[in-house]
This record gives structure tokens, sequence and C-alpha cells, in this order.
């Protein structure tokens, strides 16, 4: 009877746009799908660094590299703010990074894809960070502030990276043959899943009802997923690049992009675990978790040494 | 090894000061062994990009703060009493610079 009523309250605040902060009384199933959107969405940046690190060495000149060095190690800070976010709701990071390394949690599936040239790391800024930025910008006004405002914060951010990889893009579709037939090549490649990164179409997505009645998501998958190939087509006509999809044309009628049927067989088999890169990922993150063990081992015992002097 | 909560390093509360004159404001929080890597792991996460000119960070433990379930009660005192602002009294017309 008690719950109703808060129940009651609790969705009078939603509605009047108010924002649900760590202490308030929330439902359970609130908290239990922000426990997992969040550390999901941490988990993605996380092993989002995979990818991109994998070229670091390789950057054909100092400029590109010091922008992938800071683009990567924004990508870091960015699972530490929202990894914060989720600490909020009572879960502590150590257990969310066991789920990680565990198999147990969720990550994006585009970082299961291989990043097989340079112009991959630019078409990774240009079209799957663009479409990161269409899905923060929504999260941004989430119904949970920390939440939401870790998503400002890391909107705030993700516009260089975003710049960084369309100038990369842009650059090589004004190269020689060879680097045009390069960049075509990956867009090829990343087209199609950076579509899939706005999750299944509105009927098929388990989570998105809730989410919405939430008002931790304020538009679905698909209108997202809309707003991202609207923003992005002119920007490929901008530089002469395609699109590997027949069916994408404009409607005159709506005003928006349409585009071909997602192969979603290829989405569910990735996110079960079968992409290309699934195993190479886990195996690099926890390699990544054990040769950092002897840093954590050391920062704590030199702390626990300065703690012992400082008593004496 | 599995650490279990008890033995994951604190939490510390970071607040920055963007500027000259401005009060300190909280940017989030992060985990660390002792103060000193705090306040470093407070510069790489919350301002690289000269965000901060001055970093705070307090264990989050040692926060005290207002429960949302009290708020109403705690802070109706102030609610009832309009005559602390000027818009309460009435002047003379005409006066100015009161």
């Amino acid at each position: 009877m008690e719950d109703e009523k808060k129940l009651a309250e609790f969705q009078t605040r939603l509605k009047n746009g108010e924002s649900i902060e760590p202490k308030d009384w929330m439902p359970e199933r609130y908290r239990k799908q922000l426990v997992r959107m969040i550390s999901q969405h941490a988990h993605s940046e996380i092993v989002g660094m995979l990818p991109e690190g994998n070229w670091i060495t390789r950057a054909p000149n100092l400029r590109r590299k010091m922008a992938l060095l800071a683009k990567v190690q924004d990508e870091a800070g960015h699972g530490l703010y929202l990894y914060s976010a989720a600490e909020t709701l009572g879960v502590d990071r150590e257990s969310m990074i066991n789920d990680l390394l565990s198999g147990k949690a969720k990550y994006s599936s585009i970082f299961n894809y291989p990043t097989l040239t340079w112009a991959d790391i630019g078409v990774i800024g240009w079209l799957v960070d663009g479409a990161a930025i269409v899905n923060q910008t929504m999260l941004a006004k989430s119904s949970y502030g920390p939440y939401s405002r870790a998503n400002l914060r890391i909107c705030r951010e993700e516009n260089f990276h975003k710049k960084q990889g369309y100038e990369i893009v842009a650059t090589l579709a004004n190269g020689t043959d060879a680097q045009r037939k390069m960049i075509q090549e990956s867009v090829n490649r990343w087209w199609w899943p950076s579509l899939m990164m706005f999750g299944p179409t509105d009927k098929d997505s388990p989570n998105s009802a809730e989410l919405t009645k939430w008002k931790v998501k304020i538009h679905s998958n698909d209108d997202l997923r809309q707003r991202f190939v609207d923003l992005t087509v002119p920007q490929a006509k901008a530089v002469n690049i395609t699109f590997p999809d027949p069916d994408l044309k404009f409607n005159e009628e709506t005003g928006h992009w349409e585009f071909g049927e997602i192969d979603w067989n290829e989405f569910y088999r990735v996110i079960k675990g079968y992409g290309p890169m699934n195993r190479e990922r886990m195996n690099a993150r926890k390699k990544a978790h054990e040769d950092g063990r002897w840093v954590r081992e050391a920062a704590e015992a030199y702390a626990k040494k300065k703690k012992v002097l400082h008593e004496n | 090894m599995t650490k279990t909560t008890e033995d994951q390093w604190p939490m510390w509360e970071v607040f920055l000061q963007s500027k000259q004159g401005a009060p300190h404001e909280h940017a989030g929080s992060l985990h660390a062994p002792d103060a000193e890597m705090a306040i470093q792991n407070a510069r790489d996460v919350y301002s690289r990009r000269n965000e901060a000119i001055s970093i705070w960070v307090v264990r989050s433990e040692d926060i005290i703060s207002t429960s949302p379930s009290d708020a109403g009660p705690f802070f109706d005192p102030a609610t009832d009493k309009i005559f602390r602002y000027p818009k309460f009294y009435s002047i003379p017309k005409g006066v100015r610079g009161v």
C-alpha cells in the first residue's frame, strides 16, 4: 500500500520532468533497469578502447597519433563517469567489472568488429561515435540525475571524436585512388553495424517500453536510428562516399532518408558472442586487467605504508 | 582473487573550481587508495581539458547530507517567511536607491 502511494508520487515526479537523485525513493525495476543499462554503457566505453587502441602505434603521423591517444583516453574517462553513476544505485564497481570479465555482462555489439585498416579509425569516429552522440544526447536528458550528468559530460567530449574521425574520412576520400578505395571499403563494412547500434526495432526491443515509461529513454530506437541516417547521408555525399544500401532514398514527403532492411540475424549472432572479435576482445580485456594488477597492488601497498608512517 | 566490497578502494567525491572566484562544484566520484592518488585521478578523469584550476576530494563516507524523505519538514521553516525578501516591503513612490 505504502509502495503504491510512493510509486504514484514517483510517476508524478517523472511526469513533471523532475530529476531523480540517488537517495530518492525509486521503484526496484527502475533501479534494476538503470543498473543494467548504465553498466552496459560503461563496459562499452571500456571495450571500445580496444579496436582503436589497435592503431595507436600505427597512426600515419604524429598529429593523428596524438588525437587517437587523446580519444582513447577519453573513452576510459567515459567508462569511469558511467561506473560511478551506476555505483550511486548501490552496485560496486568491482562486481560490475567482474561481470564484464566473466562474460555475464553485455556491451555494445559494434566493438566486436575488427579494425582492419587505418580508414576504420576515421569511420569509427564518424559513424560509431556519431551514432553514440545521437543516443547520448537523448540520455543526457534521462530522468536519473547522475546518468544524465555523465552523458552531458560525455557528449561535450565526443564532438571532438566525431570531428577528428570525419577529418580522416575526408582526407582519405580526397586522396589517391588507393586511399579512396580504402575508405569506401571501410564504410561498406561499418555502415550496417553502426545502424544496429541503436538496438532492435521498436516492436522487438525487450526493454524499450519500460525505459520509456521511466523516462530513461525519451525517443525510440527507430526514431534515433532515423535521426542518425538523416544526419549522416549528407555528410557522406559531401565527400563522395556511398553507403552499401540500394534502398537508400530520400522521401520528399516525409523529409527523411529511407533505408533498407537491417540484417537482425547478424545483430543477434554478434550479441550472443559469435561476432568476429568477441573472444579476442574479452581476452584482451582480461589480459589488461591482469597486467594492471601489480600497479593496483603497488598503489595499495604505498597507501598502507604512508598511513602507518602517518600514525606513528 | 576477487575483491569483496569491504576491501575495495574507498570512494571519493570530486569538486572542481572552474575559474578564479568561482565556487567548487561537485563533478563526480572515483575510487583511489589514498588522498594523493585521488587528487591525481580526479585531474585525469575530470579535468582533461582545463575544467579546473583547483580540485577538492572528500571521502564519500565523510559527507553528511539531508535525506529526501525528511526534506519537506526540514526545509519548511523557510517557506513561510516572505518578510525575508525585499519585495515584502513598500516604500513611498518616487524614492530611489532603497
